[in-house]
C-alpha cells in the first residue's frame, strides 16, 4: 500500500502550534453546538419545569384553579413576576371566586438515599395541612418510593392539624412521623412500614417549613388574601 | 490473508451486523455496563437510554469520520472526548427538552455516557480509520445492539420487578410484584440470565456451523 492511501498520512511530527490549532478549533465547534442547543432548548425546558411545578402546587391544592408565585422571608413579602418566578418560595392559590384556596410550600429533608423535596398544601383556613407531593426523590423503588403512591399514607394529609400559638409566632404542635399505626393526634403522621426513613423524612421536611414559613405567613396573611383579583 | 487492520473496511451488510450481533456491545464484548445494570428498571428507560447513546455512538462517529484526517494522533484522545462530551451535552438537553419525568428516571446516567467506552472505542477503534458512510453504519448498528441488549433487560425487570410493560399493566391489581427486580440486584440477575441464554445460542450455532462444514468436506 502506497502512502496516499493510507489513512495516517498526517505528519509524523506536527509542530506544538497545529496540535495547539487543531484542538482549539475542535474546543471552539463543541462551544458553537452547545451553546446553540443550549439556546434552543433553554425556552422549553424552563416551561417544563414550570408546567411540573404547576402541575404540583394544583395537585396539593385540591381547591385552586389559579396561582401566584411570592417570596416570603423575614423582609416581607414579595410577589414575583416574569424572569423572578423561579425565585418563589410559596406559591398562593386561589380558587373560582377569587378567595385564598392554601398555600403551597416546598419543603426538604435527608432521606435513605439523598434529600427528598416535596410540595405541601397549606390552609390557613383550617389550619391544616390539606396535600402533599414528593417533587425529587431518589428512594428505593418497592420501598421508600411508597411515600408517592401509598393511599393509606397519602390519606395522612387531607387534614394534618398545623396550627399556631396563640401568639402566632410558633407551631402549637411540631408535625411529626409516628411508627405505622400509632398515630393519635391530628397533627402526627402515621408513617409506612417499610418505609421508615423516608416517611420521617417527609415528616422532617413539612415539620422544618412549617416551624420557619408559617409564623410568617400568619404575620402576612392579609396582604396574601388581597391579592384574590387578578 | 491477514488484513492490515490499520486499512479502512470495504462497505458490507457486516458493518452493520458487527454490532447486533457478532460484536453486540453488551451480550458479546460486556462493555458499557453500568447503564446496562443502572437504568434498565423500566423498558422506557431503557428505550430511552439506548437511543440517547445511540445518537451520541453516530454523531461522534461521524464527526471523528470527517475529521479523521486533519486530528493528528498526538491529540486525538482529547477530540475524541471533546466531540463526545459535545454530542452528549446535546443528548442531555434534548432530553431535558423532551420530558422532564424521563430525565430525572434516568438521572446522571445521561451525562455519564461520555464516559461509555462503547463510544470512545468506536471512535478511536474505528471512525478514526474509515470513510463516513462506513462509521454511520457502523456506529447505528453498535448503537441498535446497544439498545437491544438494553431493551432486553428493561423489558424483563419491569414485567417481573412491576407487573407491567411500557407502563401498562399487564396481570390486573392481584400481581404482586418481585421488587428485586427493579432494584440494583435484580439487574445483575437478569444480567446473568441474557449472558447465558446468548452463550448457549452461541455455542450451538458455531458447533452446527461446524457439522454443516464437515458435511460439505465429506460430500
Amino acid at each position: 500500500m502506497s502512502d496516499e492511501t493510507s489513512p495516517l498520512s498526517t505528519p509524523a511530527n506536527p509542530g506544538p502550534a497545529s496540535l495547539i490549532l487543531t484542538l482549539g478549533i475542535i474546543a471552539m465547534m463543541s462551544g458553537l453546538l452547545v451553546v446553540t442547543t443550549y439556546q434552543v432548548t433553554k425556552p422549553i425546558i424552563a416551561a417544563n419545569r414550570q408546567e411540573a411545578l404547576e402541575k404540583a402546587v394544583f395537585s396539593v391544592l385540591p381547591e385552586a384553579t389559579s396561582k401566584v408565585n411570592f417570596r416570603l422571608d423575614e423582609e416581607g413579602l414579595r410577589r414575583l413576576e416574569g424572569d423572578e418566578m423561579g425565585q418563589a418560595n410559596l406559591f398562593a392559590g386561589y380558587d373560582e371566586t377569587g378567595e385564598l384556596a392554601g398555600i403551597a410550600l416546598e419543603g426538604a429533608a435527608r432521606g435513605y438515599q439523598d434529600v427528598v423535596r416535596i410540595l405541601y398544601g397549606y390552609s390557613p383556613e383550617s389550619e391544616c395541612v390539606i396535600g402533599m407531593t414528593v417533587m425529587e426523590s431518589t428512594e428505593t423503588p418497592g420501598l421508600g418510593d411508597k411515600v408517592e403512591t401509598d393511599p393509606d399514607f397519602l390519606a395522612n394529609f387531607e387534614c394534618l392539624e398545623a396550627r399556631l400559638n396563640e401568639a402566632g409566632t410558633a407551631m402549637r404542635n411540631e408535625i411529626v412521623t409516628v411508627k405505622s399505626g400509632e398515630k393519635t393526634e391530628p397533627w402526627q403522621i402515621d408513617g409506612i412500614s417499610g418505609a421508615t426513613v423516608t416517611s420521617q423524612a417527609i415528616g422532617t421536611a413539612i415539620r422544618r417549613s412549617s416551624r420557619e414559613m408559617l409564623p410568617l405567613i400568619e404575620k402576612n396573611k392579609e396582604s396574601l388574601k388581597r391579592t384574590i383579583d387578578e | 490473508m491477514v488484513r492490515d487492520p490499520r486499512l479502512p473496511e470495504p462497505l458490507n451488510w457486516g458493518t452493520f451486523t458487527q454490532g447486533l450481533w457478532r460484536d453486540n456491545p453488551v451480550f458479546v464484548m460486556l462493555l458499557g455496563l453500568c447503564p446496562v445494570l443502572a437504568v434498565t428498571n423500566t423498558a422506557m428507560n431503557a428505550l430511552a437510554m439506548g437511543i440517547a447513546t445511540t445518537f451520541v455512538l453516530l454523531s461522534s462517529g461521524v464527526l471523528v469520520s470527517l475529521l479523521r484526517k486533519l486530528i493528528p494522533k498526538q491529540v486525538r484522545i482529547a477530540s475524541y472526548i471533546i466531540i463526545i462530551a459535545t454530542f452528549v451535552t446535546i443528548a442531555d438537553y434534548a432530553i431535558m427538552a423532551i420530558s422532564l419525568d424521563l430525565y430525572n428516571a434516568l438521572g446522571a446516567f445521561i451525562q455519564l455516557i461520555v464516559a461509555n467506552c462503547i463510544i470512545l472505542g468506536r471512535a478511536e477503534a474505528y471512525a478514526s480509520k474509515n470513510q463516513v458512510v462506513n462509521a454511520f453504519v457502523n456506529g447505528l448498528g453498535m448503537g441498535l445492539g446497544f439498545t437491544f441488549a438494553l431493551l432486553c433487560l428493561g423489558v424483563v425487570r419491569e414485567i417481573l420487578g412491576s407487573g407491567t410493560l411500557f407502563g401498562l399493566s399487564l396481570f390486573g391489581a392481584d400481581f404482586q410484584p418481585w421488587a428485586i427486580f427493579v432494584l440494583p440486584p435484580g439487574g445483575f440477575f437478569v444480567l446473568a440470565f441474557w449472558l447465558f441464554l446468548f452463550a448457549v445460542v452461541r455455542k450451538h450455532r458455531s458447533h452446527s456451523r461446524i457439522q454443516e462444514q464437515e458435511i460439505a468436506d465429506a460430500a
